[in-house]
């Protein structure tokens, strides 16, 4: 296959195409869009409303494709970037269109490319409105979310981050429930306050790492990265508390901010909730199965190896495990009383997220692999039970679970897939839950024997919040009459999770290809930030350690 | 890793048979497999092309598709009328994988008799989890305490997929039943074939999830899914405590597989905190998973599920899967007397606890589960004491006794409830007070229950007796000499606790007896309460059924053959001491440092004191309840004071509902959802201090902006002369 | 003679300031701000005795500006008459935030 792939030159022009193909897509459906001014019905005997649902679902199947070639280019016990393309783009700020993927990336680019051909189809017939615009703001999120996976130039980074904020602005905003216009605003500003801080710091690292006698800036991952490893031995003193924080921590706690408030960490979690319930369904899939990995893959590619000693500092560490293990705790009770399904989910996410970040501050070989298991994994699970209740929220319109009951009597599919998918999310053995959650655990007792028997409680929780919910929902007597009008599951919705249940099986009974392709990369980051913390702690002044 | 290795490429078994050992578990998911596919391909009726076209045809046309749709959605599924399309090839498909995975089980298990079984032979199927340090693979172990556990579950398996035939045969959900039925036999092979905790946990994991479907197998009924969820749900706080020794194993050992750990574990040092941590939260997994205190509470509730499935589940697999563990955890336990005190203390106290509450119980199937939550006590106090061949011993005897006990309640309930559902009758068709002189119609059912009734009271020759016995008397052999009698556990010397333990063992004996014998009087002696109609259709049930109970018959009266104890040498003494001894041996003689049992004078007056007790048992039993005198469940008289509090079992349900169950929701929904997430974090620091501080800012720009333009020419001024000030003075 | 005419400069604006910052009449301060724009005229003439022909020049600009700036105010000072029947700056701040 390699050969093959070699032969064509895959590694040169891949990544580039999978950024520039939704583009022109989207290019393409707003033409037609302006050409055809008929509002038709947006069903599925609309001529018009057809052209973009195809184009989409074409552009993502191709996208998906081409992809997949870089499983083989990623091959196990890859350490470095592969695929890499490295062209000048804003000569006069040093500013490089620089891709590559390595062993951690590939796997949430495949992540996306793999997920987003089956939200398209999930929203098929749900969406009816606006069906232009709707796709193509669709297919520019979905380059904005490639670009930040496949980024290796910081500013490059930074530009695709706030591409993909927008049009998730508009898909919660106009195609959302009610209270979409509260919800999208909400998200825009928690996740625009924190990136604007970033902002800063991306700046200031890019001019530290520029040529001093030309003046002009440098944020090529490798030069930031050696920047960012001699950052100033100064910082701010707080004279009042006698505090003296160094720059790296202040550099540390701008990324934080903006990689905290996507992930979302405890307390800023509070825009996920409302998003998702808003959200219309592929809005709740992309925010659930890829945006809110973003975050996490922010602070594994940068915001740690950047600053190891300020994020591995006792405090620090400490603070944010804290944090991460009150997420997984809390976000579990508080899904278990949601009356609201989508809102359970989005609470559940929360607590999930937790373990991802307990994973990653933990920083042991097996916690970090775990974590980023976590992250595929819930994209796969979580993803697909967003799917599913927007399957059933297009036949009752209604997301509350007290107004289902005893279903599995009338849509036996539905209920079979629901539980299978509810089953991962647990973490039920065979399927990924297990794998990811059990990799977390056992890799972070190493180094928080305490936290994460603490975390592991959530075990429980999570049984009790899924099945508690799937009780109420697919279970007890069928006691509300338009309930047995309910239709089940169609050919497309059946097809579109099944690839998904695939997922989940294959990841949670073998995982090792997974495993050993992200090896290289998550060891190396391992092995980096450990050297950076121990090393830059020696070297600080006493007082500071 | 390496041991393995070399245990392999050396291995007598390897080559033979016993590499085939992975189709043992593979054939009943495929079973699984077939008949889920059955189930769901029967039921699906696959939705419209636009869900939500079809959504607004609904509301207009509600008739017409109610009608194509909830064709599909049976009446009730209590009282069905027609068997299932696929019937026959499902009766077919589900007990014939079993058959098959008991044949190659016979198989692998002659193999094994004729070669060195000194080292387990582990056959590796691939890499599972390999990262950083982990490596878990995909291993199963066939050793002679794995062939144990699974010729019991493939052999009870079979026989109670038999009378599933039977049982289930009209309805609506047969080949679903089945379908999970094959994946929880699939689920326990796992867990007793596993070469390492993590693949046991699989299993471990997925029984419970298959008890959870079959518990709450009758879903429209809110009962069934409650219980359900519950078992699901106690069995995870176990988990937990499993996951956590987990993770100690790996931190400190650095290896999740059996051969790893026994090595490694030597080196952490007799009784050291480490091990008696691990052994401790070990031992929270196996009271969940085996409904000892204080997480019993699922298991009586699980009887919510169709009766073989308490059988095979309840009763004669899954629950014993914790004794499993402690004995496949030997080395570990013998490592942590203390531990195994508080295992074997917490395992008697749960054998006199429930036997107690099923003293009162009248549903005839919570009689039986309070005794499995009893007899799955007296195998933790076998396990305990470091007498890992009498745990298992008794949990094999267990097995057939009590699955024998469960099917032919099962039977008994089939016979009320077609005779019920013959007149049109909707009483309770397990009450015992409903029941009543049923061995004039169920001969055949009433003969064998007396002698699994006898087996689990510990009649000799029967075999109970045989395994109990050996039980008791290692607990009273080990207060004398071994590591636990002199440590001392919160306080009490090891030897007193021990003595203490064994009392409790004599006595739950004596409950024992009395309960299972009242369950006898009052369902097949004394005058029939079922009523007059429904007598005439009160009748054996169908060979298909009866078939298995008369095998199980025959392995109670025979099972205590396995392993005859030196006192009473009527056939080959010790078989099971001999089979489990390269497994648990090591284990075992830690313990007892070697030393010898108990002197034969004692050992006939234990065994003596032992009958003794159950005959009394039975005695009172007979002598202080009368049949005669009790009436149908519908004019029952409320009970009173002690009587009131057993029926209700002791109100622990309730207790954990009020302190647990109730505050944790009620904390997460008022003060952690409304208080924290909506109030202090949305409320207050967004909508407030997020949106407050921006306001509060505009507020004081706004009122700058006076609209007055003298005042604007002041501040110019002002400014001015500030400005020009700070050139001056500087 | 320099000094003088400085002096009756500096006279002469500040008579023009303390009228824009006392008064109320809009008439009245656009005639102030002409005062301090003469004011400053004066000065530039008187100086560029001394610097130059440039002073000179810069009045001819100045005086060019306050011609239109006075076609201008005084249009809108009419415009607001028209509007609100009074020129009493007071009663004019639509701009209040």
């Amino acid at each position: 296959m390699l050969a093959f792939l070699t032969s064509i030159g895959y590694e040169s022009w891949v990544l580039p195409t999978l950024l520039a193909l939704p583009v022109a897509a989207a290019l393409v459906i707003v033409l037609h869009g302006s050409a055809s001014k008929g509002e038709g019905t947006g069903g599925l005997d609309d001529a018009a409303a057809m052209f973009p649902r195809r184009i989409t679902l074409f552009t993502f199947l191709l996208e998906f494709v081409v992809s997949i070639g870089l499983w083989w280019v990623v091959a196990p016990g890859e350490t470095g970037f592969r695929a890499v393309v490295d062209l000048p783009w804003i000569r006069t700020w040093g500013i490089h269109f620089a891709l590559g993927v390595d062993g951690i990336s590939v796997m949430l680019v495949l992540l996306t490319t793999f997920i987003m051909p089956l939200v398209v189809l999930g929203g098929w017939t749900s969406v009816r409105t606006k069906l232009h615009a709707y796709h193509a703001l669709m297919l520019i999120l979905t380059a904005g979310m490639l670009g930040v996976f496949m980024a290796r130039d910081l500013f490059l980074f930074y530009v695709m981050w706030e591409v993909m904020l927008v049009p998730m602005y508009f898909i919660v905003g106009i195609w959302g429930g009610a209270r979409r216009l509260y919800a999208a605003l909400k998200f825009f500003i928690f996740t625009m306050v924190g990136s604007l801080l970033m902002l800063v710091a991306i700046l200031y690292l890019g001019i530290k790492a520029g040529d001093p006698a030309t003046g002009i800036p440098n944020f090529a991952f490798d030069q930031i990265f050696a920047a960012a490893a001699q950052t100033p031995q100064g910082g701010i003193t707080l004279s009042w508390f006698g505090i003296f924080v160094p720059g790296s921590t202040l550099l540390f706690l701008a990324f934080f901010s903006a990689f905290a408030v996507k992930v979302p960490m405890f307390p800023f979690h509070t825009w996920l909730p409302d998003a998702h319930v808003e959200a219309p369904t592929a809005g709740s899939v992309i925010l659930a199965s890829i945006m809110l990995k973003l975050g996490t893959y922010g602070f594994i590619r940068l915001a740690i190896p950047l600053f190891p000693a300020a994020a591995m500092s006792p405090g620090m560490r400490t603070g944010i495990i804290i944090l991460a293990v009150i997420g997984v705790i809390y976000g579990s009770l508080v899904a278990m009383v949601q009356p609201d399904f989508k809102k359970l989910v989005a609470y559940s996410s929360v607590a999930h997220l937790g373990m991802v970040m307990l994973g990653l501050f933990a920083l042991t070989r097996e916690s970090v692999q775990g974590a980023m298991m976590v992250m595929i994994g819930h994209g796969l699970s979580t993803g697909a039970l967003f799917l599913l209740i927007g399957m059933i929220y297009e036949r009752k319109h209604s997301r509350e679970i007290a107004a289902y009951g005893g279903i599995a009597k009338v849509v036996p599919v539905f209920a079979t897939l629901l539980t299978i998918v509810a089953l991962s999310s647990i973490g039920l053995p065979g399927t990924n839950g297990f794998v990811s959650e059990f990799l977390v655990m056992v890799g972070s007792f190493k180094t928080y024997p305490y936290m994460t028997t603490i975390s592991a409680l959530g075990v429980i929780l999570a049984a009790a919040y899924l099945l508690w919910a799937l009780q109420r929902i697919i279970y007890n007597p069928l006691d509300k009459p338009d309930n047995t009008h309910l239709t089940d599951l169609n050919w497309r919705e059946i097809g579109l999770l099944i690839p998904v249940l695939f997922a989940i099986l294959w990841l949670g009974l073998y995982p090792k290809p997974v495993l050993t392709r992200m090896e290289g990369a998550t060891t190396s980051f391992v092995r980096r930030v450990e050297a950076g913390a121990s090393q830059r702690a020696a070297s600080l002044p006493r007082g500071i350690r | 890793m390496l041991l393995q290795e070399a245990t392999r490429g050396v291995h007598p078994l390897s080559g033979s048979i016993a590499e085939w050992v992975w189709l043992i578990p593979l054939l009943p998911f495929l079973g699984f497999l077939i008949n889920g596919w059955l189930s769901i391909t029967s039921a699906a009726h696959v939705g419209p092309k636009d869900p939500s076209a079809a959504g607004h045809d609904a509301a207009g046309h509600g008739d017409d598709h109610g009608h194509d749709s909830g064709g599909g959605a049976h009446g009730d599924d209590h009282h069905p009328v027609v068997r299932h399309k696929y019937a026959g090839l499902v009766s077919i498909v589900g007990p014939a994988v079993l058959l098959l995975s008991f044949g190659l089980t016979l198989a692998i298990f002659m193999a094994m008799l004729g070669v060195s079984r000194e080292a387990p032979f582990v056959r590796t199927l691939f890499s599972w989890i390999p990262a950083g340090d982990l490596h878990v693979d995909a291993a199963l172990q066939v050793d002679p305490l794995s062939m144990v556990m699974t010729l019991v579950v493939t052999g009870v398996g079979t026989l109670i997929h038999l009378f599933s035939v039977g049982y289930m045969q009209d309805d609506p959900g047969y080949p679903r039943y089945f379908a999970y039925l094959n994946l929880f036999v699939s689920f326990m092979l796992v867990l007793v074939l596993g070469a390492s905790y993590p693949v046991l946990f699989v299993g471990w994991e997925g029984v419970g999830l298959c008890s959870y479907l079959l518990i709450g197998f009758w879903f429209t009924d809110k009962a069934n899914a409650d219980a359900g969820k519950k078992a699901f749900i106690v069995n995870r706080i176990g988990d937990f405590g499993f996951l956590v020794a987990m993770f100690l194993m790996f931190a400190n050992f650095g290896a999740l597989d059996f051969l790893g750990v026994s090595a490694a574990a030597p080196g952490a040092g007799f009784n050291s905190p480490l091990v008696t941590t691990i052994c401790l939260f070990l031992f929270l997994g196996c009271a969940g998973k085996s409904a000892q205190i204080p997480l019993y509470v699922w298991l009586p509730d699980a009887m919510a599920g169709p009766t073989p499935v308490s059988a095979l589940i309840h009763a004669a697999t899954m629950v014993t899967a914790g004794v499993y563990l402690i004995a496949r955890s030997a080395f570990l336990f013998s490592l942590a007397p203390v531990a195994q005190l508080t295992v074997a203390f917490v395992g008697g106290l749960t054998a006199l606890f429930a036997a107690t509450i099923g003293l009162k119980q009248w549903d005839i199937k919570k009689v039986l589960a309070y005794s499995t939550v009893s007899q799955l006590g007296y195998m933790f106090v076998g396990v305990g004491v470091g007498a890992y061949t009498a745990g298992v011993f008794h949990l094999v005897t267990h097995a057939f006794f009590k699955a024998l006990l469960f099917l032919g309640s099962g039977s008994v309930i089939f016979a009320m409830h077609r005779a019920y559902h013959a007149t049109h009758n909707h009483d309770d068709a397990q009450d015992m007070r409903n029941m009543g002189g049923l061995r004039r119609y169920m001969p055949v059912t009433f003969i064998l229950m007396w002698i699994a009734t006898l087996a689990i009271a510990g009649i000799p020759v029967f075999a109970g007796f045989f395994s109990k016995d050996e039980i008791l008397g290692a607990v009273f052999a080990r207060a004398h000499e071994s590591t636990l009698a002199q440590v001392s556990w919160l306080g009490i010397p090891g030897s007193a606790l021990l003595f203490i333990i064994y009392a409790m063992g004599l006595t739950a004996a004596l409950l024992t007896a009395i309960y299972m014998t009242r369950m006898m009087l009052y369902t097949f002696h004394g005058p029939n309460r079922s009523g007059e109609k429904e007598q005439s259709h009160l009748a054996e049930a169908p060979w298909v059924m009866t078939g298995p109970l008369v095998v199980l018959g025959v392995l109670s009266l025979f099972g205590g053959w396995l392993n005859l104890p030196a006192l009473l040498p009527v056939g080959p003494i010790g078989v099971l001491d001999h089979w489990l001894e390269p497994v648990v041996g090591t284990a075992t003689n830690a313990v007892t440092g070697g030393a010898a049992e108990v002197a034969h004078g004692t050992e006939w007056a234990l065994i003596g004191a032992a009958v003794a007790i159950a005959v009394a048992g039975i005695l009172i039993a007979i002598v202080r309840l009368k049949p005669e005198r009790l009436v149908p469940k519908a004019q029952a008289p409320e009970e009173h004071g002690i009587e009131r509090v057993l029926l209700n079992k002791y109100y622990v349900d309730e207790l954990y509902d009020r302190v647990v169950v109730r505050p944790t929701v009620w904390i997460s929904r008022n003060v952690l959802a409304t208080g924290v997430d909506e109030g202090i974090i949305d409320k207050l620091l967004v909508t407030w201090v997020g949106t407050g501080i921006p306001r509060l800012f505009g507020w004081f720009g706004s009122r700058l902006q006076s609209g007055q333009v003298g005042t604007y020419a002041w501040v110019l001024l002002i400014g001015v002369i500030a400005v020009l000030g700070a050139f001056t003075l500087r | 003679m320099l000094a003088e005419s400085l002096a009756l400069s500096a006279v002469l604006f500040s008579i023009g300031a303390i009228g824009v910052l006392t008064r109320r009449n809009a008439i009245v301060i656009f005639m102030c701000v002409e005062l301090m724009l003469n004011a400053v005229n004066l000065t530039f003439v008187a100086l560029s005795k001394v610097y130059g022909m440039a002073g000179q020049v810069f009045v001819i600009f100045v005086m060019t500006v306050a011609a239109a700036e006075a076609a201008v105010g005084l249009a809108i000072i009419i415009a607001i008459f028209r509007h609100k029947q009074t020129v009493n700056l007071e009663n004019i701040n639509l701009l209040k935030g």
